[in-house]
């Protein structure tokens, strides 16, 4: 017997409706964030094999020269290349937000689904470390590792990640708990299909679209996590580029060279700008329903 | 209403304990011992042997939990690895700091927000409102630390009316005063307030509309109220439910904000203090201002629990077979 997933009905309910990608082409969110995050990618996709200057190449001689034709966006008291050190700093926003998004959702959706299928004492158990988590934000998880293994990249990841789980947690036992009260799921039990076929088959298909949109925007929360991170000293260390490490290096000579603690801001700012505006667009265009809410 | 206090009261209680096992764990799994920790590979084994006897590590493990936990409520804590000071006396002179930013921060991001969210809703889909939703957006995209700095360029660097950093005191003996004091908090305060208005603003908006189409809006309006009345007198207290959630909900990330913005601007407060501590490798006061923040988290979170039930009844009912 063939079971009715319920998106497919949902889907046809519309009618002729514009193709998926003409309407996406149409939202200006959408397209506005998506080119950001784009440019984003590309950039650090670039940087993997190019970037004008090696990004931690000293050169004295030249420090904190203005903007111009051998270095587009000036160079640091070290004589870095700017432009060089944004671009690898990229790399690393995107590692981070894969990572720590990566973490949160794995563990998270798995928790959330249990709490979902199970119910009782375990959803209780899920639930109250959840709130728990929460108490504990990723600034607070880093201070105490840091305190413990030092600063580091790994440990502004671990810190965001476990801060991910409990909102991928909580997020997916919200939905899943909806998706398990529909009449095709019902059908699907009677059909003799267990809680986790039932998780794999019905429920993850049907919440994909929460946790696709909810992901792009815990992405741009950990850009800013890591960076602030940086700023402090608990991320990312030298000689590796980091937007928040370079934020803190300039803000020592913002008398000599304001620009210096422009550019870091700007790229992080634009970055989280159009990963925001994306996850909007996203929700607007996979779940209406969510949009008018808004 | 009291059923509903006392239920939330034990969830209180029982998630400060968990979180306090939570703390004291994470720093008991070391690579080592506390002592090597803090003295690192150099230290000599009679060095070892006296830092490891005065953080009492001879002790088993449950009784130095119980005596760190009832030191707590007591305010009895250790002394400081660095400062041999207890923590509790230094982590208080630190609140004098940045208790009046937090509340300064909630200050502003609760005048912002207001009244851009009614603002923006007043003028649904006209100029006014896409200004806003712009803005906001913008505003939650940027980071509060740069934000920081972007002020600290404009009124410091380039106008000079500010110092770039630095706190005078709250006295005169210290060199400030009251006024001098809040001054050297404005900046800070404006930086922490810009991302959690941006947020709240867009709340506001969301719950003003949502309540203008209710229909006892309606029934005011029909009976001659204007729309200026209606708002004031009907839409925002309904409206008040949720924008107080979120605001409780950014308590946390106003503490942890406070953290990096005491840094930027060099404000001798709780976050200037932890880090000094993770410097100096200081696990004691690492550990004690981590619980402190937890516990502030935990707490705003009941009494917005609290609040929350009290302004709607149903959630009263609700919230107890949660």
């Amino acid at each position: 017997m063939m079971l009715d997933t319920g998106s497919k009905a949902e889907s046809d309910a519309g009618g002729r409706q514009p193709r998926g990608w003409q309407r996406a082409l149409r939202h200006k969110s959408f397209v506005t964030g998506g080119l950001l995050s784009l440019v984003l990618v590309a950039v650090a996709a670039l940087s993997l094999f190019w970037s004008p200057y090696p990004p931690a190449d000293i050169d004295i001689p030249n420090k904190l020269a203005a903007p111009g034709a051998a270095h587009w966006l000036g160079t640091d008291s070290l004589g870095r290349d700017i432009l060089s050190q944004l671009m690898v700093g990229a790399q690393n926003s995107i590692v981070v937000g894969v990572v720590a998004v990566g973490i949160g959702l794995s563990i998270g959706v798995f928790l959330g689904c249990l709490a979902a299928a199970r119910g009782g004492w375990i959803d209780e158990l899920v639930m109250r470390a959840s709130d728990l988590t929460f108490a504990f934000p990723a600034l607070l998880t880093a201070i105490m590792l840091t305190a413990i293994y030092g600063p580091g990249l790994l440990m502004s990841i671990v810190a965001i990640g476990i801060f991910n789980i409990p909102v991928f947690a909580r997020i997916t036992r919200g939905s899943a708990r909806s998706v398990w009260a529909r009449d095709f799921v019902l059908a699907a039990r009677a059909g003799g299909k267990g809680p986790w076929r039932i998780t794999r088959d019905h429920v993850l298909p049907n919440i994909a679209t929460v946790l696709i949109v909810q992901a792009t925007i815990q992405f741009a929360v950990a850009i800013l996590a890591e960076a602030a991170l940086s700023y402090l000293g608990l991320g990312t260390q030298p000689p590796q580029p980091s937007w928040g490490r370079m934020l803190n290096e300039a803000q020592t000579l913002m008398f000599q060279a304001p620009m210096l603690a422009v550019y870091p801001g700007l790229a992080i700012a634009l970055s989280v700008l159009g990963l925001n505006l994306m996850g909007d667009g996203l929700r607007d265009l996979l779940d209406p329903r969510l949009a008018r809410q808004r | 209403m009291l059923l509903f206090v006392f239920h939330r009261l034990f969830t209180l209680f029982a998630t400060l304990a968990v979180a306090s096992v939570l703390v004291f764990a994470v720093l008991e799994l070391l690579p080592g011992n506390a002592a090597e920790v803090v003295l690192g590979d150099t230290a000599t084994p009679e060095s070892l042997a006296a830092l490891s006897a005065k953080l009492g590590l001879d002790k088993p493990v449950l009784t130095r939990y119980a005596d760190w936990v009832s030191g707590l409520v007591q305010g009895r804590t250790a002394d400081s690895i660095s400062y041999s000071t207890p923590t509790a006396e230094l982590i208080g002179e630190r609140l004098q700091v940045t208790l009046p930013l937090a509340a300064l921060a909630m200050l502003i991001t609760t005048a912002l927000a207001l009244g851009l969210g009614v603002y923006a809703a007043a003028r649904h889909n006209q100029l006014g409102d896409v200004g806003v939703m712009a803005a906001s957006q913008v505003g939650i995209a940027i980071p509060n630390f740069w934000f920081a700095i972007l002020l600290i360029l404009l009124f410091a660097v380039q106008l000079q009316w500010v110092s770039a950093g630095g706190f005078p005191g709250w006295t005169e003996e210290e060199g400030g005063g009251l006024l001098d004091g809040l001054v050297a908090l404005l900046l800070p305060a404006l930086a922490l307030a810009m991302v959690q208005a941006a947020i709240l603003a867009r709340v506001t908006r969301s719950a003003v509309l949502e309540a203008l189409s209710e229909d006892y809006v309606r029934t005011a309006r029909a009976k001659g109220l204007s729309q200026r009345q209606a708002l004031w007198g009907h839409v925002l207290r309904n409206a008040m439910i949720p924008v107080i959630t979120v605001m409780g909900l950014q308590f946390a990330n106003l503490i942890t904000g406070t953290i990096v913005v005491e840094n930027v601007f060099v404000l001798p407060g709780i976050g200037r203090l932890v880090f000094q501590a993770i410097s100096n490798r200081d696990l004691v006061l690492v550990r004690d201002v981590v619980m402190l923040l937890v516990a502030v988290v935990v707490m705003v979170n009941f009494i917005v629990d609290v609040l929350y039930a009290w302004i709607d009844p149903r959630l009263r009912s609700a919230g107890l077979q949660a």
